[in-house]
Parts: C-alpha cells; structure tokens; sequence
C-alpha cells in the first residue's frame, strides 16, 4: 500500500507515469485552490478597505504630521 | 524516451528550459529593485509587496487557467474554423491533467509551462511600475492575474503558437514578443493609467508636467541592468533548443536538427546573442544622444532597443537589430514626453513608451524588413507582410492591452476599489508601517540608554 502507486522502485521506468500522492482527487484538488485563491483576494480587499478607512480618518493626524511625511519624500 | 538519443534529447531540453526559468527570475527582482528605487520613501515597502505578490497570483492562476488557455485557444474561441478551441491539446495542460505533476512520463511540460509563467510575470510587472504610488494593491492584482494569466496568454495562443491563426493568417512574426509581451503590457498599463489618472502633484494648474524623481537612482540602474540580465533568460527561453525535421513534420528537408523558435522554424542562439546585443547597444546609443545622458533614459532606451528589434531578432542581421533599436530607442522617448503633456498621462517608469509604443513600432518594421520572409514551417501559411505585422500590433495594443484594462479599471474605479484616496496619498501607504518602526525604534532606544552605566 502506498500514497504514490509505487511501493517499490523494482519497475521499469518507460511503463511509470504519474507518481504523485492520491492520483484521481485532481479534480476536488483543483476546487479546492481555487476556492482559496479567490477567497484570497476577498480578505485582502476586505483587510484594504478597513485600513485604508482608517488611514483616511482626517482626525487621526494634524496638517504637521501630513507635511512631515511629505517631507520624507 | 525510447533510446539513448531521445533521453538525451528530452533531459537536455528539460534542463535548458529550467535554466532559462532561473534566469528569467532575475527580471522580476530587477522590476522589484528598479520600481522599489523609482518610488518615493514613504510607499517604497507597499511598492515592493505590490510587485512581490503578483509572483503567487499569476502562478496559481496560470496553473489553473492560463496554460490551458494557451493549448486551447490557437484558432478560437469563434475566429477559425468553428467554435476553434482545442480541448483534446488543452487537456494535457489543464490543472487536473496528470503531466501537470509529477510524472516520470513527461519531463517537458512543466518546464515550458515555467518559462511561460515568467513571461506572465514580466507581463504583470510591467504594468505594475506604471500605476505606482496610487493604485490600490487589491485592484493591481486583479489586473495581473487578468494580463498575467488571461489576456496576454491569449495573444501567445493566437500570435506565439505554431498553431496561432495570426500565424496562419496574418503571417505574423513577433520572435521574441516585441507585441505578445511589450505592446500587450503597455497597452494594458496605459488602459488603467487613464481611468486611474495622475498621481498628486504630477500636473501643475496649467498642465505642466512635474518630474517626481526616484528616491533612490542607483536603484533604478541597477533593477535595470538585472532586468537586462533576465532578458538573455527570456530570449533563450523563446526558442525550442534542439528538434528535428521530422518532429517538426514541417515542409523542412534533409536531417539536420535544429534550434527553432516558438513558431518552428529555424534560428540559432548564436544568431539571437549578436542582435540582443546589437539591439541593446543601439537602444543605448541612441537613448544617451536623444535625452541628453539621463541616466534612466538610457537604460530605458536599452531596453527599448531590445523590446523593438525582439519581433525579427531571430532573422535580423546584426546592424539591422542595432539600427531598429536605435529608432525604437528614440520614438519611445519622445512619444512618452508627448503624450504625458498632451493626454496628462503619468506613467510613472515610462512603461507605457518603453513595452507599448517600442513593442508596437518594433511589430510594425518587422512587416516591412521581413516581407515575405517564411512565418513557419508548414504550408499554407501567410508569409510575413506589413499589413499582418500592423493588424497584430494593434490586436496586441489595443484590443488585447489595452481595452481589457480601460473595461476592468472602470469597474473597478465605479466600485471604489481602484484608487487610494488623496489623503493616504499625501502620507504614502506606508505610513502606518513607518509610524510602527518609529516607536520600535524610539522604545528600543530608550531601553538601552536606560541601561548605560548599570
């Protein structure tokens, strides 16, 4: 028994395909980064947006400090 | 691999295929250091992830799409012959085949899908030191998984493919991606720049254009000479090292093996080395002249010399490549100060001038210096022609580059999601990363004063 197909490397290797882990879930492995992938730019939008919403607050910081990040080029 | 020779054959390939992947990554760094050093101190570290993390995106999504797209998509969807997908030549390539993986059967494909995905990089990181210091991260990448993985690799499959119906058709010849790679991205870049505008203060209230220096130019050179570095990586990778007649099954004779490039038909790498380089040293050459010695110009006018003469470099005699950089070099330059004064266009790399209009010029001489020059091996194809070179560079450009990019920005703009607003601007992104590194430094400091003497 094996994750790959292979318990052995006794074979003759022009007769060896694919020898990755759990050959046939392609497919379920697929959805599965995919789902992360979009869920991905979902939080970070989300992150963006409420830092940015707090970056934008204008109490946060006086006109001072807005010039002294300009100043920092 | 059935004998010796095949085994040979194939391992050599597959390593030379790797190797152009370790070089070609050496573009990205360059792109990271030159648009890091281009970029003012306050946005310098989001300016970096920005770029940084187009790397995982467009990978995951070119291994889930975007390969497929390029096997799939030749003669379609509804341009040549019917419906035109390939779905029997994508399927070897979409995410769940098993040649995508770990398979003792096939050492190739993962290789060139590799050099491809690099491509994709290069294609996204060109649009990324345009929109710099105003888009937001979020919509930037969205827009590279877009031309990373979607629209550029469409091109490939229509325009850099032995199979493509612009080869087919149009007789279009771009070798080394003056438009699948250069037009395609400026294009993209100058889609989103104008939905996206200028940053602060670029624009006086008559129109002016301000320059905004780099805040560090020794980085600017040296992300650009990396991305010259790179650049040998990606030439080498355009090309399928060793193939014989037969494996083409073209109209080629006799049985002398052969180089060819993406198309099939024949090149050499050293007949790619002497016109990279005649190319980059006209590009040089003449940037130096047209902007006066401006460091960044001339580097960029390298570049613009190569990405010009990139479309015939596998044909070119040398002082051609070099003479084609040369005009490259200078109509990129002058059409970047034009347009930024006449359109209020800020680009903040000159990517736009130095990928898009060079790539798109350099498509356009191509017609004319190779008329009627052979677009592949096979028979019936249209042979390389001004008004095919022309049409593709403005499928590549326009309908390819740019419109996507001006359809997506405007959604993107209407849901509040494009830019960053003015007032984070003003501080830069990275105010709250300094604002942290400040106390750190202030409570460090204090702590370690406090244990003077004891």
């Amino acid at each position: 028994m094996s994750t790959i197909g292979y318990s052995s490397w006794a074979v003759d290797l022009a007769e060896v395909g694919a020898i990755y882990p759990f050959q046939g879930s392609e497919v379920v492995m697929t959805i599965v980064a995919v789902v992360l992938w979009l869920a991905w730019h979902v939080v970070e939008i989300r992150g963006e947006n409420a830092q940015l919403e707090r970056l934008s607050d204008k109490s946060r910081v006086t006109d001072d400090d807005r010039r002294r990040s300009i100043e920092r080029y | 691999m059935g004998n010796n020779l095949d085994a040979i054959t194939t391992i050599f390939t597959e390593f030379y295929y790797w190797v152009t992947v370790v070089f070609m990554f050496l573009i990205h760094v360059g792109f990271c250091v030159y648009e890091v050093g281009a970029s003012r101190r306050r946005n310098h570290m989001h300016t970096l992830m920005k770029n940084t993390m187009l790397i995982p995106l467009v990978t995951v999504t070119f291994f889930f799409f975007g390969w497929w797209i390029y096997w799939a998509f030749p003669n379609g969807p509804f341009i040549y012959k019917g419906l035109g997908l390939d779905f029997a030549a994508g399927a070897g390539n979409a995410p769940w085949s098993e040649t995508m993986a770990t398979n003792l059967s096939d050492r190739i494909t993962g290789v060139f899908w590799a050099a491809f995905l690099l491509f994709s990089w290069t294609a996204a990181s060109i649009v990324s030191g345009a929109v710099m210091e105003r888009i937001r991260s979020g919509a930037f990448w969205i827009h590279a998984v877009l031309i990373g993985s979607v629209f550029w690799i469409i091109d490939a499959s229509w325009g850099w493919h032995y199979d493509g119906w612009m080869v087919k058709l149009l007789g279009y010849h771009d070798a080394y991606a003056s438009g699948v790679i250069h037009a395609i991205a400026g294009g993209y870049a100058l889609g989103v720049l104008v939905v996206l505008g200028p940053r602060i203060g670029k624009f006086a209230m008559d129109g002016t254009p301000r320059d905004i220096p780099p805040h560090n130019p020794w980085f600017v050179t040296i992300g650009l000479f990396l991305i010259y570095t790179g650049f040998w990586g990606f030439y080498a990778a355009c090309n399928v090292p060793l193939i014989s007649p037969e494996g083409i099954g073209g109209q080629i004779t006799g049985e002398t093996w052969t180089a060819t490039n993406i198309y099939l038909a024949p090149t050499s790498l050293g007949a790619i080395t002497l016109n990279f380089l005649m190319s980059l040293s006209g590009g040089l050459m003449m940037a130096y002249i047209v902007s006066k010695g401006d460091a960044f110009w001339t580097y960029s006018g390298g570049l613009a010399g190569i990405i010009t003469a990139s479309a015939g470099n596998d044909l070119y005699h040398p002082i051609q490549a070099m003479l084609i950089g040369g005009v490259g070099a200078y109509c990129a330059y002058k059409l970047h100060f034009w347009v930024e004064k006449r359109f209020k266009i800020d680009d903040a790399v000159g990517a736009v001038a130095v990928h898009g209009y060079a790539g798109f010029i350099g498509l356009v001489i191509a017609g004319f210096v190779l008329w009627g020059a052979p677009s592949s091996p096979y028979e019936g194809y249209v042979a390389v022609n001004p008004l095919g070179q022309f049409l593709g560079a403005i499928i590549m450009f326009f309908v390819l580059g740019f419109l996507p990019a001006f359809i997506v920005s405007k959604i993107l703009h209407g849901a509040g999601l494009l830019r960053i607003p003015p007032l984070v601007e003003l501080e830069g992104l990275d105010y709250e990363e300094q604002h942290e590194y400040e106390l750190a430094l202030k409570e460090v400091m204090e702590a370690e004063s406090a244990s003077v003497g004891k």
